[in-house]
């Protein structure tokens, strides 16, 4: 049990998302959980055993240790990665729930229901949201719990029951800096992604609804069998059958009519 | 702890839940399974390597280790989910009582009539296999069985955690005067605040697994009601 659950759960995800979306998944699994999972862990794996501190008080290493990482910082991202992976959930539970609305009715609601129009926009822009908001709350606890991303190579310590102010130092920390610059930029990239696909689908939806209401109507070339009186008596919504449009899709995105 | 022959079993039982089962599911595989995995065990991992006492007494760090530590926080989360996991399993084995009960009655009444064919036959058995039962009657009362054990178990982990560590909070020093320490000795725990952080986490989406079940009691109940 290891991220490959987490990524066959993203994957079925993928084919709801948008162009931008893809590129935003790839780009977590390729620069961030690879890069968890065959370096970060290593680099963090004796954090503990190799932080020395000038001292031979029994206990003094713990305290100290405990006092400057809280939480380390392999498990922060790790938790990052898990909580900013998990709003693109919804969207999969918004496209089930319309799944099981149509097995319900016994009958098809929706013309695609994949498509990002209605409540299933909404949960998408929401998705966005979330992942933006982990993302950035993410980086701000690594800002001010480790002031900045700097690990420096020497930190001094008080904490009882250390006797006096003790030199303690951190192994590995050209290493582990390195990797917390990686693991900031690839946050930072995610985060104008997925600004930039919630900016592209909001101008999108805009740009729908606006040549929606203003784009003429074309009317197509009836077929010559079907008598002219009776195309504009009809009450009804003419059904192109070259068009082939479906009743249920022309009841949801009937244009306009002016 | 093979997780993926847990999570095979329970995707199985998953087909005749709720939405809200569906939804408990991925919370317990998402937030606890996963973070127990990928982040709680190894910052439980040298609990006792890295447990010191100010003592050189030999034995002494092992006693005291022992005596604030009977169970590790990390094999009572295991058999927490282990058991957690369980009760839906109850419901795919009813399930599986039920179809092979039908099968064998189709079988019978297709044997007696003669102008059943083999492949209308073969049709029924496998929408047998793949329907989904609606959940009324015996089902429902498994289905509420198994959210009730559900929340049992739940509660009372919870409970003994709290319990046996006197509280979800890990102190940075403990005092032992367990014999063979000579006298009161001061002891260190490793990384008191990522397991108190950790800690709290788990206890939290916990709390929030009782209250998905709750809501999924709830809603059976309703339905029921209501029928």
């Amino acid at each position: 049990m290891n991220w490959g659950f987490l990524e066959n759960v993203l994957s079925g995800v993928n084919k709801y998302s948008t162009v931008i979306g893809r590129i935003w998944l790839s780009v977590v699994f390729l620069f961030r959980i690879l890069v968890y999972v065959a370096a970060a862990e290593q680099v963090w794996k004796d954090e503990q055993s190799d932080f020395v501190c000038n001292t031979r008080q029994p206990g003094c290493e713990n305290a100290c240790f405990d006092h400057f990482f809280p939480i380390s910082q392999v498990r922060l991202w790790a938790l990052q990665l898990i909580m900013v992976s998990t709003p693109s959930l919804l969207v999969a539970l918004h496209v089930a729930y319309r799944e099981h609305r149509e097995a319900k009715y016994k009958k098809k609601l929706y013309k695609n229901k994949g498509s990002l129009d209605g409540g299933l926009f909404l949960t998408y822009i929401l998705s966005l949201v979330f992942k933006i908001t982990f993302e950035v709350v993410s980086l701000l606890a690594f800002y001010f719990l480790y002031n900045g991303f700097e690990v420096p190579m020497l930190l001094r310590c008080s904490e009882s029951p250390c006797p006096n102010t003790e030199d303690c130092y951190i192994g590995r920390a050209t290493e582990k800096k390195i990797f917390l610059y990686i693991m900031g930029c690839t946050s930072i990239l995610c985060i104008c992604l997925n600004f930039a696909e919630l900016m592209y689908i909001i101008w999108k939806h805009l740009w729908k609804c606006f040549t929606r209401r203003y784009a003429p109507v074309q009317r197509t070339v009836s077929h010559p069998a079907v008598s002219i009186v009776n195309q504009f008596a009809s009450a009804d919504p003419t059904i192109n059958t070259e068009q082939g449009h479906e009743p249920a899709a022309e009841e949801e995105n009937r244009p306009v009519q002016s | 702890m093979s997780w993926p022959i847990l999570y095979a079993q329970l995707v199985g039982a998953n087909r005749h839940s709720t939405s809200l089962g569906k939804v408990w599911l991925s919370v317990l595989f998402i937030f606890r399974v996963m973070v127990l995995v990928v982040a709680a065990e190894s910052v439980w991992g040298d609990e006792q390597s890295d447990f010191t006492c100010n003592t050189l007494q030999p034995g002494c760090e092992n006693v005291c280790y022992d005596q604030f530590f009977p169970v590790s926080h990390i094999r009572l989360w295991c058999l927490q989910l282990l058991f957690v996991s369980t009760p839906p399993l109850l419901v795919t084995m009813y399930v599986a009582y039920r179809n092979q009960s039908d099968r064998k009655r189709l079988l019978e009444g297709s044997g007696r009539s003669s102008f059943l064919s083999n492949k209308c036959q073969e049709e029924d058995l496998n929408t047998l296999k793949r329907r989904r039962l609606p959940i009324a009657g015996a089902l429902w009362w498994t289905y509420a069985f198994s959210l009730l054990f559900r929340l049992l178990f739940e509660g009372g982990f919870m409970y003994a955690l709290y319990v046996v560590y006197d509280g979800f909070h890990m102190p940075r020093l403990v005092q032992c005067d367990q014999w063979p320490c000579p006298n009161l000795v001061d002891c260190f725990i490793s990384r008191p605040t990522e397991k108190t952080i950790f800690t709290v986490f788990m206890a939290t989406i916990s709390s929030i697994c009782m209250v998905l079940n709750m809501a999924e009691l709830s809603y059976l109940v309703a339905k029921a009601v209501t029928r």
